[in-house]
């Protein structure tokens, strides 16, 4: 009953979206509250079990169904389960899709029914990365995701809508259908653990001790997609245009769910340890750049999303920095960040779709001194520009703190430059957030057209209210967030600080 | 054991008989309503009769071969047939040329499928190519008065003629060197005596055509005006059905001669050569095709090219694999192309930008599509990405690794231009107000849609047939 409970949330979203295709297509207030109340549905079975979820236990929740899915001569099956990597980010995900669908709940005009159908399924797509136990499986997952954000992107998005979906379609394919070979080539080699028949079960092929020289090309094949898809530099030329053409449901989804850096730690580091030590210095010196680099151009950005585009991919860095540094705390920063960057960019984003619905505008120069007109939007706004800077007292902190701790003591980098360069990114975000900050919401009201701006409603509030909540309480009580990742994080770094001295010998 | 014969090539012999009943009945008749239920009828009793019968064996002195792995070729062939000739009757009516021979030129050309996929018989499998191909010839030029109609038939009838004769040298020649028209004695003698110079000239013969059926690249220049001039549920029919029957004869052909074949890599790089071949020019031709009939005339070129991998892969999953992937296959652009014929008006209404705004008057209509394109494209959770994926994972295993990167990065190009077709169904406003009225979505379509979304989901079963029916594809 138990192991069921995860397929049901999994497909409930899809399942039960479907008939919102039927729904009557003028009168759509029922439609977004039935769309609301399954993904409220979900997130309650998502809480149950994270209450439920004990960290001092390996992978719980398991399902296990369409065994020899693809023939008897492969051992590929449907197999989902949770466990301290992704227990978090399955419950958040699970979160995330309510606060949407409320806080795109009229900037949606047309088709309504088919852009929450488009959420759903794309809610059902993520929580199946986020428990899939089976590569195949998850690929299944991770490429299905792309058919509901590139309609999401295509249908609802800006005026170049249609260039920016294939982009970002084209994009994702071609990375993960390299990872498709990947996952072929080890399901070949895992073979060996599996009484000589293919498989991609991922506890199985944990076991496998792959020769570095394939541990490094297959590092690669999967590394390109998660890299394109996180995004790091030189990766990362997709993200500014889908930002700036997505509708604001598409972004908030994409920002808040950090999939790619999740399956950096679970797949790469998980099943390449050794190839994973070798290349973290080359990873790391790209998170660095990334970093710096996104930060820079942030700051010469002259529209509202473009410069949390290119913020991403700063904050982005410090992910993967997080990742392949190799220390407990900085691997547990790393996944507490995923968390706090989705909370803070996901506000910030939601804030830019309130502003845009208003004044359909989504340059700076558009704006100024809305400070008066909407106190509470300039307030949420505060809140989430420091969370994202990294005020102590709110998460951000509490992620970038113990990344450039762990950094600094990595005895894999062995070289403290990387956190004091990653360090300078923190300072860096200040330089461009506070000027955005400043521009929108200070000075005097500059155009007759912002005078007539009203301030955030009751729905908006309540959606920005429980941002801000998660933003506090994950600033002043971190500890049973970490806790949930802390014994997986502490037995895959031991595996890898093996392996990382098999290399070195 | 005459009776015997008979009994185990029923399905043959049913539908030869079925054909010439149909004949006298439109001949004497002509009630094309009446002729197309009887076609469908006889289809039905077909697919009964694939899907009930499990003999197996030779059958009229080592002629015919019936096995598993020709009964699931056939349920490949008969369901196209099935489905073309559902889809056809309101193109037919719209276009004017609702003759009753059409049905029963599907119906025969469906019959020499089936032969090819039964062959034993190096002849056999000849006459089987022909009337197929005789029947296609028929049906690219049904419409009469159609200057492209005419050019089509013309240049499928001569390039086809051209190839059917490379063919028969190639038989002739792999008889002088071997002595035996038998296609398993064929493989005795070479696995005793092994191949000589002429053996290998009449092997490529064969293959050349049979690659000219299958439009691989070097042999596909006719493809895309053939496939645009042709009546649409035709046409349909040429890139799926009679792209499946050359391969699965293909397949015997290869399995046979494999004593020689395997571990030789000229062979190999040949075979691997057209492949690589097929999937990039069909993929980078189709990109700036505006037609649709065109742009799925060299995406078909392309798919040919995925399942040459799994012939190339030589391994049993790689087989398995081309016989999945022409089934998922035949659906999905059987599908792709109803649609297109549903939306045709005279020759109009072809092009990509004809289907602005499709999914603001035909929400479900455009779904349909879309998905047709994307399991075409080879996303998961369709039918289309399991095909794919079996055919790339034989090449991995066989130590085709660079084959199936090629494979993959080609069928990355083919998503820009499948997902052109849903830009403008689903992102473009309607163009004009009224060409999509009327239009009515056909159970049919949405039939085919159903399955290649299961067949996504659910593969395991079909899977398992496939592989079953390779076990047969040699040895009884």
């Amino acid at each position: 009953m138990e192991s069921s409970l995860l397929s049901l949330t999994i497909f409930f979203p899809f399942l039960f979206g479907i008939p919102l295709l039927f729904f009557h297509r003028e009168k759509t207030s029922l439609s977004k509250f039935y769309a609301l109340a399954i993904s409220l549905l979900v997130f309650a079975m998502a809480v149950s079990m994270l209450l439920k979820f004990d960290p001092s236990q390996g992978v719980q929740f398991q399902h296990v169904a369409l065994e020899a899915w693809l023939g008897e001569e492969t051992d590929v099956k449907y197999i989902v389960g949770l466990d301290g990597f992704s227990v978090l980010l399955f419950a958040f995900s699970a979160l995330v899709f309510p606060l949407v669908i409320l806080g795109t709940w009229t900037s949606v005009q047309k088709n309504v029914n088919e852009h929450l159908f488009f959420l759903l399924m794309l809610e059902t797509c993520i929580l199946g990365i986020f428990s899939a136990l089976d590569l195949f499986l998850y690929y299944i997952f991770w490429e299905a995701m792309l058919i509901p954000m590139y309609f999401l992107i295509g249908i609802w998005g800006g005026a170049n809508r249609a260039f920016a979906a294939t982009k970002f379609f084209v994009y994702m394919l071609t990375v993960s259908l390299i990872m498709l070979v990947g996952i072929i080539y080890i399901g070949i080699r895992g073979a060996v653990l599996n009484g000589g028949l293919f498989t991609t079960d991922y506890q199985k092929l944990l076991m496998l001790d792959l020769p570095f020289s394939i541990q490094a090309i297959l590092f690669w094949l999967f590394a390109i997609s998660f890299l394109a898809k996180a995004p790091l530099f030189p990766f990362h030329t997709w993200l500014p245009e889908v930002y700036a053409e997505s509708p604001a449901s598409a972004v908030v989804t994409g920002v808040l769910l950090k999939m790619a850096t999740y399956a950096l730690i679970r797949f790469n580091v998980g099943l390449f340890p050794q190839a994973s030590a070798y290349f973290s210095t080359l990873i790391v010196v790209l998170s660095i750049i990334s970093i710096i680099y996104g930060a820079a151009i942030a700051f010469a950005q002259t529209e509202m999303r473009r410069v949390l585009a290119y913020s991403s991919i700063s904050h982005l860095g410090f992910l993967t920095l997080g990742i392949f540094a190799f220390t407990e705390e900085a691997m547990q920063g790393a996944i507490l960040q995923m968390v706090n960057h989705g909370l803070s960019t996901g506000l910030l984003f939601m804030l830019i779709g309130f502003l845009y619905e208003r004044r359909q505008s989504d340059r700076l120069a558009d704006y100024g001194g809305l400070k008066k007109v909407m106190p509470l939007g300039a307030m949420f706004f505060m809140i989430a520009m420091l969370s994202s800077v990294g005020l102590p007292g709110l998460n951000g902190f509490i992620g970038e703190f113990l990344i450039l701790i762990g950094a600094f003591k990595s005895p894999i980098l062995q070289n403290g430059t990387y956190a004091v360069l990653g360090a300078i990114g923190v300072i860096l975000s200040v330089v461009y957030m506070l000027p955005m900050f400043q521009k929108i919401f200070l000075g005097e009201l500059t155009s007759d057209a912002n005078r007539h701006i009203s301030d955030l409603n009751v729905r908006e509030g309540a959606v920005a209210i429980v941002f801000v909540i998660l933003i506090v309480w994950i600033g002043i009580a971190p500890s049973p967030f970490l806790q949930l990742s802390e014994k997986s994080t502490a037995s895959m770094i031991e595996k890898v600080q093996q392996n990382s001295s098999l290399t070195s010998k | 054991m005459a009776l015997h014969d008979l009994f185990l090539a029923l399905p043959i012999v049913f539908a030869t008989l079925w054909a010439v009943l149909l004949l006298i009945f439109e001949a004497t008749a002509k009630r094309a309503k009446l002729t197309f239920s009887l076609t469908t009828i006889g289809f039905l009793a077909l697919l009964a009769m694939t899907l009930i019968m499990n003999e197996q064996g030779y059958a009229f002195g080592e002629m015919l071969r019936i096995s598993p792995y020709a009964q699931f070729a056939n349920f490949i062939f008969v369901l196209s047939g099935l489905l073309v000739v559902t889809l056809s009757q309101s193109y037919l009516v719209k276009e004017n040329i609702h003759f009753g021979e059409y049905y029963i030129i599907v119906f025969i050309a469906t019959l020499g499928m089936m032969l090819m996929a039964c062959a034993a018989n190096m002849v056999v499998l000849f006459i089987g190519l022909e009337i197929m191909s005789i029947a296609l010839y028929v049906l690219a030029g049904v419409m009469r008065k159609d200057l492209r109609a005419n050019e089509a038939a013309m240049k499928y009838f001569l390039l086809g003629a051209f190839s059917s004769g490379f063919f028969l040298y190639g038989i002739s020649l792999i008889y002088g060197a071997t002595g035996e028209m038998t296609l398993f004695k064929i493989g005795i003698y070479l696995q005793e005596n092994g191949a000589t110079p002429l053996f290998w000239v009449g092997l490529s013969l064969v293959m050349v055509g049979f690659f000219f059926k299958i439009s691989a690249v070097p042999f596909h220049q006719w493809t895309p005006d053939v496939y645009e001039g042709s009546p649409t549920p035709s046409t349909a029919l040429m890139s799926t059905a009679s792209k499946a029957a050359a391969f699965t004869a293909l397949i015997t052909v290869v399995l046979n001669v494999s004593s020689q074949t395997d571990n030789n890599a000229n062979w190999k790089f040949a075979l691997s050569t057209v492949a690589v071949l097929t999937m990039v020019v069909g993929n980078i031709a189709a990109l700036s095709q505006e037609n649709l009939k065109r742009m799925l005339a060299f995406s078909s070129i392309a798919h040919a090219g995925y399942m040459l991998v799994g012939v190339v892969a030589a391994n049993d999953a790689g087989y398995a694999a081309v016989l999945y992937y022409a089934l998922v296959y035949s659906l999905m652009n059987i599908g792709a192309f109803g649609v297109v014929g549903l939306l045709e008006q005279h020759r109009a209404f072809t092009n990509a930008s004809d289907y602005a705004g499709l999914f603001k008057e035909k929400p479900l209509l455009a779904g349909v599509m879309a998905l047709f394109m994307l399991s075409l494209t080879g996303v998961p959770p369709f039918a289309g990405f399991v095909g794919k994926y079996k055919l790339f994972a034989a090449a991995v295993e066989s130590g085709l690794s660079w084959l199936a990167v090629v494979g993959v990065l080609a069928s990355a190009v083919s998503a820009y231009y499948y997902l052109r077709v849903v830009i403008f169904m689903f992102m473009r406003e309607p163009q004009t107000e009224t060409h999509f009225d009327g239009i009515a979505l056909s159970s049919t379509l949405v039939w085919i849609a159903f399955f290649v979304f299961m067949l996504g989901i659910f593969p395991t079963g079909m899977l398992r047939f496939s592989g079953e029916a390779i076990k047969f594809a040699l040895n009884l």
